[in-house]
């Protein structure tokens, strides 16, 4: 997309302009996710760059672990500071978040398959209504869900429980295993599945080990999209779960509110690097899945 | 041609094709087709009964409640039916009769459920839970002792004269249905006057239609700030070489996979009044260091923030539609004589519309529902409609108020949901 020899001196102008005009917003895009990474290693109790971290040579006392280790709740007392609290919440938060993550993407993953592989028959009836049925819980704003459900599991006491929280999240999981399983499913060639039943082989035994292999991509980026919504879920969560189920995201709100600390730097500093890791996974599979599928690579 | 098709009918009708089992085919292939349908409908089910229940009938437990009024017709049954009987016109305050249910129901009724009733009637007219409260501790001493009054209203009007106030009566024919509209009325900051016509709220507690317009308001700017900051992302991404491009649609990707707090915080941080941009403009001399800018915790903030949150909305459907335009368009039209910028007004962006509808319509309809960002970042003056159904689920406990905002807001969604389903079809979202 390089400029033609022959641009004249205004169509060289624009185009540069374009060009820096698009490089503003990639870096408007990026920029505040890398801000907050050297933060998260200063010394400061605040959450600003100090002068230390900005001095030139670089100067060691400015930089340290100290809220890494008050994160994972060593609160020896180099660490402790008289504004940050220090305590185990972030890891129990963890080991929630990931305990109700994993149980959703399960759930969502497995109902969602199922759907998609209905929703991808030619017989299907109903489809685009149904469609839209199973796509909502993406497409409703989620302070609606959050009061909807708030009102209706407090009647069948089931707010403040590790089972709401997990039905909940898989009501809002399962849109996206739903959409990246039926995208996989579109170049799927049926008649493998013909081939494979008049060689013999029953449905389920079909599915196992003639669909499932080809369509296995989708089916963990759909599960990856899964755990990160529950993963990153706060709204609901919020209403609820009680501290019982405290959550990274809930506590992540809690010191947002309460004590601005880097402590919360930290924690978004795991998440954006646990993000890089979700994102190049799904990459590779939707590359793969088109190399197993046929699809030359856009 | 219609001898023809008549001919073809004829013979249809007449000689039926059979299969080897004798059925006719045509009903052997409806069976073949019905076995498929269910087939493709049970590995739906599932999911269909599981979204259902956790998911549609919630919102819908939600829609009842926007309009629901049952628990205080529990709570004064009797009350409410012998005040339907009093004449307006006739009398200046109801009847003995409707004074005596009321004692009654006052005496025997439970102190959870009369709790509950009050919050609803202070929502009709402010003063009715001081009153019934301090009348309910009278009635309690009176019955202890066992007297009984000889007239109920003389009693009730000499335990507070609030009794003798029509006005206090007027309110209550807000109550006696079991259905109440008022919830939605006060959604848009109206209430009741004494005859039952709808007016505006007092000055002072009208809120709500001007935090309605603010979340439009905002929600438009956002998907116009993306359209205009993703357009170019979007063609460049879509025209570059395939290894560049993949290179550079990461920066998209990571926000979008990157938690909502972790950018709210990110924000917070770039913004605040000893953050980054403020420090890099005072080290840079444009801003002197107490000269710093306000940009957080105000409308400011927000815009930002959910701006850079809701921007991969915006180029993923626009890239997708730009990817498949040819390229040779633009060249043709330049060989045709038009400047560029003509080919572009004329030949490109006519055929962008689709992306730019589906990624405006998505930006928009994600932004009017938006309610952590704003709420962080926002401030007092940037809170948004979602904000305020969260205090009222969470703070105040008014449930019927909060849930009349976000039918309101879920029927402003559906319509936008339906455009969206016209201009892109529901099945056509792609993710990443």
């Amino acid at each position: 997309m390089a400029l033609p020899s022959y641009a004249s001196p205004v169509q060289k102008t624009y185009y540069y302009f374009y060009l820096f005009f698009c490089g503003v917003v990639f870096f408007f895009l990026v920029a505040p996710l890398i801000a907050i990474v050297p933060i998260s290693f200063s010394v400061s109790p605040f959450m600003v760059f100090t002068d230390g971290m900005l001095a030139w040579p670089p100067d060691p006392e400015a930089w340290s672990f100290r809220w890494y280790r008050n994160m994972i709740g060593d609160c020896s007392a180099d660490v402790v500071s008289s504004t940050v609290p220090c305590s185990n919440k972030w890891m129990i938060g963890t080991v929630n978040s990931f305990f109700i993550g994993i149980v959703a993407t399960v759930i969502a993953t497995a109902l969602g398959t199922l759907a998609a592989l209905g929703l991808s028959r030619p017989h299907m009836p109903f489809k685009g209504i149904i469609m839209a049925i199973l796509i909502s819980p993406m497409i409703v704003p989620l302070i609606i869900t959050a009061a909807g459900m708030f009102f209706f599991y407090a009647r069948i006491n089931l707010v403040y429980t590790f089972t709401g929280v997990i039905l909940a999240h898989v009501a809002l999981a399962t849109p996206f295993v739903v959409i990246t399983v039926t995208a996989t499913l579109v170049g799927f060639d049926m008649n493998m599945v013909k081939a494979a039943q008049s060689l013999g082989a029953r449905p389920v035994k079909t599915f196992f080990r003639v669909i499932m292999p080809l369509i296995l991509p989708g089916i963990i980026s759909g599960a990856l999209f899964a755990f990160i919504t529950s993963f990153d879920e706060v709204v609901i969560v919020m209403f609820m779960a009680s501290l019982d189920q405290l959550t990274i995201p809930k506590q992540m709100w809690a010191g947002i509110r309460q004590e601005i600390s880097p402590v919360i730097l930290c924690m978004a500093t795991c998440l954006v690097a646990l993000s890089i890791f979700l994102l190049t996974t799904v990459e590779l599979l939707r590359r793969r899945s088109e190399r197993l599928r046929g699809i030359k690579p856009r | 041609m219609i001898l023809a098709f008549f001919n073809w009918e004829v013979i249809i009708s007449t000689t039926q094709l059979l299969t080897t089992d004798g059925i006719p085919l045509k009903q052997s292939l409806k069976k073949a087709e019905r076995k498929n349908k269910i087939r493709a409908f049970f590995l739906v089910f599932p999911l269909l009964l599981f979204i259902f229940v956790t998911f549609v009938m919630p919102i819908g437990d939600m829609l009842l409640r926007s309009v629901d009024d049952a628990q205080i017709n529990t709570v004064f049954p009797k009350t409410f039916e012998e005040y339907n009987k009093w004449d307006r016109e006739k009398d200046k305050l109801p009847p003995e009769e409707v004074y005596r249910t009321l004692f009654e129901e006052l005496a025997t009724g439970e102190k959870i459920q009369i709790g509950r009733a009050l919050t609803r009637m202070n929502y009709s007219k402010s003063g009715w839970k001081s009153l019934i409260k301090k009348t309910s501790r009278e009635i309690k001493k009176m019955t202890r002792k066992g007297m009984v009054p000889e007239s109920y209203k003389e009693t009730l009007i000499e335990i507070n004269k609030d009794w003798g106030d029509p006005t206090f009566w007027y309110s209550m024919a807000q109550m006696v249905n079991k259905q109440t509209p008022i919830y939605y009325w006060n959604a848009i900051d109206r209430t009741y006057d004494q005859n039952q016509n709808v007016i505006m709220q007092d000055e002072k507690r009208r809120i709500y239609v001007q935090t309605w317009l603010k979340t439009l308001k905002v929600s438009v700017y956002v998907t116009f700030f993306c359209l205009i900051l993703g357009f170019p992302v979007a063609h460049l991404l879509a025209n570059l070489p395939l290894r560049y491009s993949n290179l550079l649609m990461i920066f998209v990707l990571l926000p979008f996979w990157t938690s909502l707090l972790v950018r709210t915080t990110a924000w917070i941080v770039m913004l605040q009044q000893k953050g980054v941009i403020n420090g890099v403009l005072v080290w840079l001399g444009i801003l002197s260091d107490d000269g710093r800018l306000q940009m957080v915790y105000n409308e400011t903030g927000t815009l930002i923030a959910m701006t850079q949150i809701l921007l991969p909305f915006m180029i993923l459907p626009l890239y997708s539609v730009m990817k498949v335009i040819p390229k040779s368009h633009m060249r043709a039209a330049q060989n045709l004589g038009a400047k560029p910028a003509m080919a572009f007004w004329r030949v490109y962006l006519p055929q962008t519309i689709p992306g730019m509808s589906a990624g405006g319509l998505l930006v928009f309809v994600l932004a009017i529902g938006y309610f952590i960002t704003p709420e962080l970042v926002g401030g007092k003056d940037g809170k948004l409609i979602g904000s305020w159904i969260a205090f009222h689920l969470k703070t105040t406990l008014n449930w019927g108020l909060c849930a009349a905002l976000g039918a309101i807001l879920l029927a402003v969604m559906l319509v936008f949901y339906w455009l969206y389903n016209k201009i892109v079809g529901i099945d056509n979202i792609k993710l990443g």
